[in-house]
């Protein structure tokens, strides 16, 4: 049995949360220096040149991509032969949480539904775990946006809607937020599974690297078809007009009820901010 | 593409030659203002009072940066969506507002008091706020300072990257974009 105490965790969330939003993957950064040449607008292009000049004096003069630095998205997975030590798990990652979003001078974004109080500290996180094989500690964070989690959906669609009904509901919500959750977006598709299941899975599709695609072939098909159906809406980066719209889409698809087909719709903004780390 | 250069406060004269699709650089003094500040403008007025800056020719920009860190100006500070001051913008329009900087449509109000009063809409790089935080070389509060980031801020900008959304002759660079690229 391995041993994990809370300190680690928590120093390791604080960074974490701070690398995010300040240094943009080179897989995002290479995928919109790529959107250049496969983008047909001179204002499109501009504006993805603008998002790498962003993403590079974010890194290299220390100042946060987007003012936006979201809510707190934290996936742990969790090796079965992993004991915690010195407190609990849910209260360490609120802690790693409120000094990263404190030392790294991030926003805070999170508040009262209805009376709209901020919290003051970010918290409480949006923790995801996983119990696993294994002795590993796995923490992958993922700071999201408010603008483009506001055109997420979760719709249960009768079966005989099928693939065109999971299509038609995709390019209804890159439509209905055009220029709003900041294109170029990246999509992630839940099917199948429950109503939570779905909306999770369409989450974690989020997590995938950009350009991967699925290793079952029918998965990879839709993803393929969906990206290529997004960027003829010419919303485009922006939504000035263009033929990028999306850098890309993933789908996770399990089994589902005999009654059901339910598809969920999770879209992020540009600045996909995601790192990860084990212990 | 063509890129002008163009000073805030806006005059009517720049603004005739503004066109959507654009990319202009603008410096000058210009506004922090969203949700809350607008609601505080609107109910300022509605009582009688006067709002906390002349708002005769300026330009609003819809932002709530990140905090400032040490030795720094201000944080990021990139657009948030404008459809959420709509309701707000077409009487301040009318009292004087020349611009607005933001990211997102406008609704069909807010895009008929641009033409009828002669204003213009900017979009500001979503997700660019470390770029547009370059831009910016003084930040002052002016007005609700108990708000945080939504305070309204006085911030004096050089060559702020932006592109003409919504220009007095009724385009809208949201609409001619994507149906010039709609396959």
């Amino acid at each position: 049995m391995k041993e994990v105490h809370v300190d680690e965790i928590i120093s390791a969330l604080e960074k974490l949360f701070i690398d995010a939003n300040y240094d943009l993957s080179q897989n995002v950064v290479d995928t919109l220096a790529q959107a250049i040449d496969k983008e047909e607008s001179p204002v499109g292009k501009e504006v993805l040149r603008e998002l790498i000049k962003n993403a590079n004096l974010a890194r290299d003069e220390h100042i946060p991509i987007c003012q936006d630095t979201g809510l707190a998205v934290t996936f742990v997975e969790v090796g079965q032969d992993v004991h915690i030590t010195g407190g609990s798990l849910v209260d360490a990652v609120n802690e790693g949480v409120r000094r990263g979003y404190s030392k790294g001078y991030l926003r805070k974004s999170a508040c009262h539904p209805f009376a709209r109080k901020n919290t003051g500290d970010n918290t409480p996180a949006i923790l995801h775990t996983k119990i696993v094989p294994g002795d590993k500690f796995k923490i992958t964070v993922l700071p999201k946006g408010g603008g483009s989690e506001n055109y997420g959906s979760v719709k249960m669609l009768v079966p005989s809607e099928g693939k065109e009904g999971m299509k038609a509901l995709v390019l209804e919500m890159v439509t209905k937020g055009g220029p709003n959750p900041c294109p170029p977006i990246i999509v992630g598709v839940g099917i199948g599974g429950n109503f939570e299941t779905s909306a999770f899975l369409s989450k974690e599709a989020l997590m995938e690297p950009l350009g991967k695609r699925s290793d079952d072939p029918e998965i990879a098909a839709m993803e393929l078809e969906l990206l290529e159906a997004i960027n003829k809406t010419g919303i485009g980066p922006q939504g000035y007009g263009g033929t990028v719209t999306a850098l890309d889409v993933h789908v996770k698809m399990v089994p589902c009820h005999i009654a059901s087909l339910p598809v969920a719709v999770n879209i992020q903004c540009h600045a996909h901010r995601i790192k990860e780390a084990i212990i | 593409m063509e890129m002008k250069r163009i000073k805030a406060p806006l005059e009517d004269k720049v603004i005739e030659e503004l066109r959507a699709g654009e990319k202009v650089f603008l410096s000058g003094y210009i506004y922090t203002a969203r949700d809350t500040a607008h609601k505080r403008f609107i109910d300022t007025l509605n009582q009688g009072g006067k709002l906390p800056f002349d708002i005769q020719s300026q330009v609003i920009y819809y932002c709530g940066p990140s905090p400032a860190p040490p030795g720094r100006v201000i944080g990021a500070c990139g657009p948030t969506t404008s459809s959420r001051m709509d309701a707000y913008s077409p009487r301040l329009i009318a009292l004087g507002l020349k611009g607005m900087i933001g990211k997102g449509k406008r609704s069909q109000a807010v895009k008929e008091a641009i033409k009828q009063y002669r204003a213009i809409y900017f979009g500001a790089t979503g997700g660019a706020g470390a770029l547009l935080s370059k831009s910016v070389t003084s930040s002052e509060v002016i007005a609700y300072e108990d708000l945080g980031p939504e305070a309204v801020v006085r911030l004096g900008v050089v060559d702020m990257p932006l592109f003409v959304i919504n220009d007095i002759y009724g385009s809208d660079l949201y609409e001619t974009g994507t149906s010039r690229y709609k396959r």
